[in-house]
């Protein structure tokens, strides 16, 4: 009886888990579907999901028109960019945060994320200034620099928490054996942290690869990454939506691939010490 | 060589001060115990020497040369430590090595020293291992090989056996006096329990809030306490501490008397009292006693003894085993 009951009730949490999951996935869904139909189909009311003519052509019209890989590439380099000058710089500082604490880490700590607080359009004019000042709009280095610092908290605070849990008298341990700081870094703390320092990655490389805003308002060409990609497809001569589907599935694909097998990595690093 | 002088050593963090000024000398060889309560600083005092911590102000000198502010890395001391502390993504192997790679030997020197050390530790078969794969006393003795392959001036243990069931702490016990008398190297260990301390010191040293209270050899920490604290700290059961009365008689303020130096009789003695525990270990007999004159009376006995709770008993303690001791807590000396 027990057993029916609760092979009743699996059944029920499973479907609902299913149905939610679809709900949240039907957009993309939809989106995919839509790159496969023809203009006139993609308006069409009511919407037809698998009864209609598949096409590819909205593929084909948007390799010609616009470098589709030049894009992809841009983002890869954008995004893994930003995460290692990031990581570069995270590192260190969650390692001081971490294991020697000053009497206002965590404050600082606070102050740094409290800077995601502010809407970026608030630093847009100064920023902007900046790059063309310095001649770095729509250079790669300079938003690079930008998606970094952008992130930079989230990094340093992703860290703080995984080197949190590593406990202090390894490191001592490796000091006594007569490890330098850095050699304590490299062949102690790294290794130890490789799975918090991978969903960090992971995580970030995301991050970075749908920032919308900054790419979109520093860059015009030869820095331009999928966003703009992407962007590209709306406004002036009017919504093509079948164009602007195939655009922006080819645009998530990448990330889209990269998360599907890496989930376990990235569950882990966003629900990791909140359970211990 | 592994001579250690603390001089005036001083530690506070911002206001807390947990060591006010120590001065001890810890000669080559010697196996040094610090053991008090939790929160006397002995830890802190073992970390100031390994140079974890810094001093607040004094000097650290190891062979007669000032380290004060040497990094540990520089210092020649190995650690081990009460949670092991083994790097779990290295074989027992390259936990073992590490400090030896650190210091740049040769690959071949390396692998002679850590299968020397693992043979010494009964440790040649998990060299594969990783840490998670062994034991706690095997992790133990990871950490022990880890100290001992880099062949320090000193070794320091901090609470090494804490983590350990009662039997494996008193085998480990055992193994760390052998390998002292093998090596022959200086010891420092860091405890709370006395029973470690008695058992494989030279010389120990009794920290109380930051002081020393007493240093020196085992027995003479037993049997000549220069004041309450080490008295009721050193011995166990623990001494009997008696004020009032029976204190006056003797021109003290309290007197001590161990357990074992109380004779027990059924129908005569000093003081009369009645048994309310009998703990019966077969070799002792430990009695708990309500002596009204005096208070809860704490006897042993060697061997079996036919006494349970409720029995009357006479207690007569040996006059040449009283310890006296004036109202500030020092011993007075007859």
């Amino acid at each position: 009886m027990a057993r029916a009951h609760s092979l009743r009730r699996r059944t029920v949490t499973t479907a609902a888990s299913w149905l939610a999951g679809l709900i949240i996935f039907f957009p993309i869904l939809w989106m995919a579907i839509t790159s496969f139909k023809t203009e006139l189909e993609a308006v069409n009311i009511p919407p037809s999901f698998v009864f209609f003519d598949w096409t590819t052509e909205n593929y084909w019209v948007v390799q010609e028109r616009s470098n589709y890989l030049r894009f992809v590439g841009n983002s890869i380099l954008l995004a893994v960019g930003s995460t290692l000058v990031g990581l570069l710089f995270a590192v260190p500082a969650a390692w001081a945060m971490a294991f020697a604490p000053g009497k206002r880490t965590k404050d600082l700590l606070l102050w740094m994320l409290s800077t995601k607080m502010m809407p970026p359009v608030g630093a847009l004019i100064p920023i902007y200034l900046l790059f063309r000042d310095m001649q770095l709009l729509d250079s790669r280095g300079g938003l690079i620099v930008v998606l970094f610092l952008l992130n930079l908290p989230i990094i340093i605070w992703m860290l703080f928490t995984y080197f949190k849990e590593i406990p202090g008298e390894i490191l001592e341990a490796a000091r006594m054996d007569g490890a330098t700081l850095w050699r304590e870094i490299v062949y102690v703390l790294t290794p130890m942290a490789i799975p918090g320092i991978a969903s960090t990655v992971l995580l970030n490389i995301i991050l970075a690869w749908n920032e919308a805003f900054w790419t979109l308002n520093l860059t015009t060409s030869d820095a331009a990454p999928l966003t703009v990609f992407i962007a590209s497809y709306s406004s002036p001569e009017g919504l093509f939506w079948a164009k602007l589907s195939a655009a922006s599935t080819l645009a998530i694909a990448p990330i889209l691939v990269l998360g599907w097998f890496s989930q376990k990595q990235l569950v882990r690093g966003l629900t990791f010490g909140a359970v211990k | 060589m592994g001579k250690i002088q603390l001089k005036g050593v001083r530690k506070a963090f911002g206001d807390v001060i947990i060591i006010p000024s120590i001065d001890l000398e810890i000669g080559d060889g010697e196996f040094v115990v610090f053991v008090g309560p939790s929160g006397c600083g002995k830890s802190t005092l073992l970390r100031l020497i390994a140079g974890l911590e810094d001093v607040t102000s004094g000097r650290i000198d190891i062979d007669s040369v000032d380290m004060t502010s040497v990094p540990p890395a520089k210092r020649g001391l190995s650690m081990v430590f009460q949670s092991y502390a083994l790097y779990p993504h290295m074989s027992v192997r390259n936990n073992i090595a590490f400090g030896l790679k650190m210091a740049g030997e040769s690959p071949e020197a390396i692998k002679q020293k850590v299968e020397k050390a693992a043979a010494t530790l009964n440790l040649s078969s998990y060299l594969d291992r990783k840490p998670r794969q062994l034991s706690g006393g095997q992790r133990q003795r990871v950490a022990i090989g880890r100290a001992i392959v880099r062949e320090p001036k000193a070794f320091l243990f901090d609470e090494p056996l804490s983590n350990l069931d009662a039997a494996l702490r008193v085998q480990m016990r055992l193994e760390i006096t052998q390998l002292h008398q093998a090596l022959k190297t200086t010891m420092i260990y860091v405890t709370h329990d006395q029973v470690e301390a008695m058992t494989m010191a030279d010389k120990i040293v009794v920290l109380n809030a930051g002081n020393i209270e007493q240093v020196g050899a085992p027995l003479e920490l037993y049997n000549n306490p220069a004041n309450l604290f080490v008295a009721g700290f050193i011995g166990s059961p623990k001494m009997n501490l008696l004020q009032g009365d029976v204190a006056k008689k003797h021109n003290a303020g309290t007197i001590g008397i161990r357990p074992e130096h109380i004779a027990t009789a059924r129908d005569r003695g000093e003081w009369q009292g009645v048994v309310r525990v009998a703990e019966h270990l077969g070799s002792d007999t430990f009695l708990h006693i309500d002596a009204e004159a005096i208070g809860r009376v704490t006897a042993r006995a060697a061997g079996e003894l036919a006494l349970t709770a409720g029995d009357k008993v006479g207690l007569t303690p040996r006059p040449d085993r009283i310890h006296r001791f004036d109202s500030d807590g020092r011993v007075l000396r007859a």
